[in-house]
């Protein structure tokens, strides 16, 4: 989908009245796995992005390490450290990365945060059991927009 | 608001500390030995089968000094209590046929480097078979008793008390031959990355052992422990059990204890381990 198309559903979308300006994650558009516009056509909210960091689907610091949130206990060492990461990467950048990290690095063994299609033996969260019904991804967008806007505060300069 | 070099100073100390993290997290260099007799070998050169990992580690050597620590002697390893119950049911008969295990194996002792050898191919039955399934073909077909449930109370049980006559013994499980096509089924498998996270073993256990992932501590994913005491719900826990757990936590629909699946899964994870001494039953956390 090209940009214009994606402002033009948004315009639509907002238009019915329901999920005015949300990107449905089949819709999202990759450009060298960056994600230009806010999935939820809103602001992120930073503070709930660092509730984010620590509780529930986000569970960043299971495998990165932020300074700032050192007040929480074990954070993990599988991805790079967080600290700085506005300046390495733009706000597009690290929405896609959340979004689905697998569109800009192949193979990478992070979770893809906006997604719903193509799993193995997808089960209903955490019980084991067959999913059934339709798929909600890991966070909505604008939880990812959130986290995103909490990310966006992480810089060294 | 902190000063710049406050944060500089902040991230430099995070830097440091992770550092120090990682360097404690490597498997460490203490030496198994059970009992001040059984010498477990913790570390071993991969099998020429591993392609990317080239030292195999025991599960025991990513564990605290206190985990570690209940597992050297059989009075502190609460397992044994298990064990030891298993023994009292190798001696009771059971089913149509008044037999017990003891009625065709006599001592379990006799049971001696069998746990190192399984999952293995059975010729008559055309299959690869986990030690539970030899355990119930058994009390089916030569005891005239009710088989047991795969992963219940009586069956692990069981498995560790015939685990338990093998420690020290390398294990070595034949992948070749006849059960080659179970063994690339499990080696499939255990590439597979499974449920809404999409993780497969090789994630955790082959590319990111030795890190941490929250607050576990990841290790090879080895299975020459199990049956296996966890802190974490204080009982003996199977091979499938840890596999079905494992699977459900990428958020997949997981796979059965005792389907083919994860038999094939076994005895690829297994073949992983060939060379690291039988610890059955170990104690993690």
């Amino acid at each position: 989908m090209t940009r214009f198309g994606l402002l033009m559903s948004a315009a639509l979308l907002s238009a019915s009245g329901v999920f005015a300006g949300t990107v449905h994650p089949t819709n999202v558009d990759f450009v060298d796995g960056a994600i230009e516009v806010s999935l939820s056509g809103m602001p992120g909210d930073p503070e709930n992005g660092a509730v984010l960091m620590n509780k529930g689907a986000g569970n960043c610091i299971a495998c990165h390490a932020v300074s700032q949130l050192s007040d929480l206990p074990f954070h993990g060492e599988i991805g790079p450290m967080l600290d700085g990461v506005a300046d390495r990467w733009s706000e597009a950048e690290l929405r896609g990365i959340i979004a689905d990290a697998k569109q800009m690095f192949d193979g990478t063994m992070m979770p893809s945060f906006y997604k719903t299609e193509g799993f193995i033996r997808l089960g209903d969260a955490y019980t084991g059991d067959a999913h059934a019904g339709d798929v909600q991804p890991l966070l909505t967008a604008q939880e990812v927009e959130d986290v995103v806007a909490y990310l966006k505060t992480l810089t060294d300069e | 608001m902190r000063t710049k070099t406050s944060m500089r100073l902040g991230v430099g100390l995070a830097a440091a500390s992770v550092f120090a993290m990682a360097a404690c997290a490597d498997p460490d260099d203490d030496q198994l030995v059970v009992n001040e007799e059984i010498e477990m070998i913790t570390e071993a050169a991969a099998p020429d089968h591993m392609e990317r990992v080239r030292t195999i580690y025991s599960g025991w050597r990513f564990r605290s000094d206190e985990t570690q620590a209940v597992q050297m002697d059989d009075f502190d390893n609460p397992a044994m209590i298990w064990v030891d119950a298993a023994a009292e049911v190798w001696e009771t008969a059971d089913g149509t046929e008044g037999n017990s295990c003891a009625s065709c194996h006599e001592s379990v002792d006799s049971m001696e480097g069998v746990r190192a050898v399984y999952p293995k191919w059975n010729e008559a039955a055309g299959e690869v078979r986990t030690l539970e399934m030899q355990v119930n073909d058994c009390r089916e077909n030569q005891m005239g008793a009710e088989p047991w449930k795969y992963d219940g109370g009586d069956m692990t049980n069981m498995v560790a008390l015939i685990s338990s006559v093998s420690r020290g013994l390398p294990v070595n499980v034949a992948i070749d031959g006849p059960a080659q096509s179970t063994w690339e089924q499990g080696k499939d498998l255990y590439y597979t990355r499974f449920g809404q996270l999409e993780l497969s073993c090789a994630n955790c256990h082959e590319d990111s052992y030795g890190l941490h992932i929250r607050s576990d501590h990841l290790s090879q994913g080895q299975i020459n422990g199990f049956p296996t005491y966890r802190l974490k719900n204080t009982k003996l826990n199977s091979v499938h059990s840890r596999f079905k757990g494992c699977i459900r936590d990428t958020r997949a629909h997981t796979f059965a204890p005792g389907s083919p699946e994860f038999v094939a899964l076994e005895l690829y994870v297994a073949s992983r381990g060939n060379g690291l001494s039988v610890e059955g039953p170990s104690v993690r956390n």
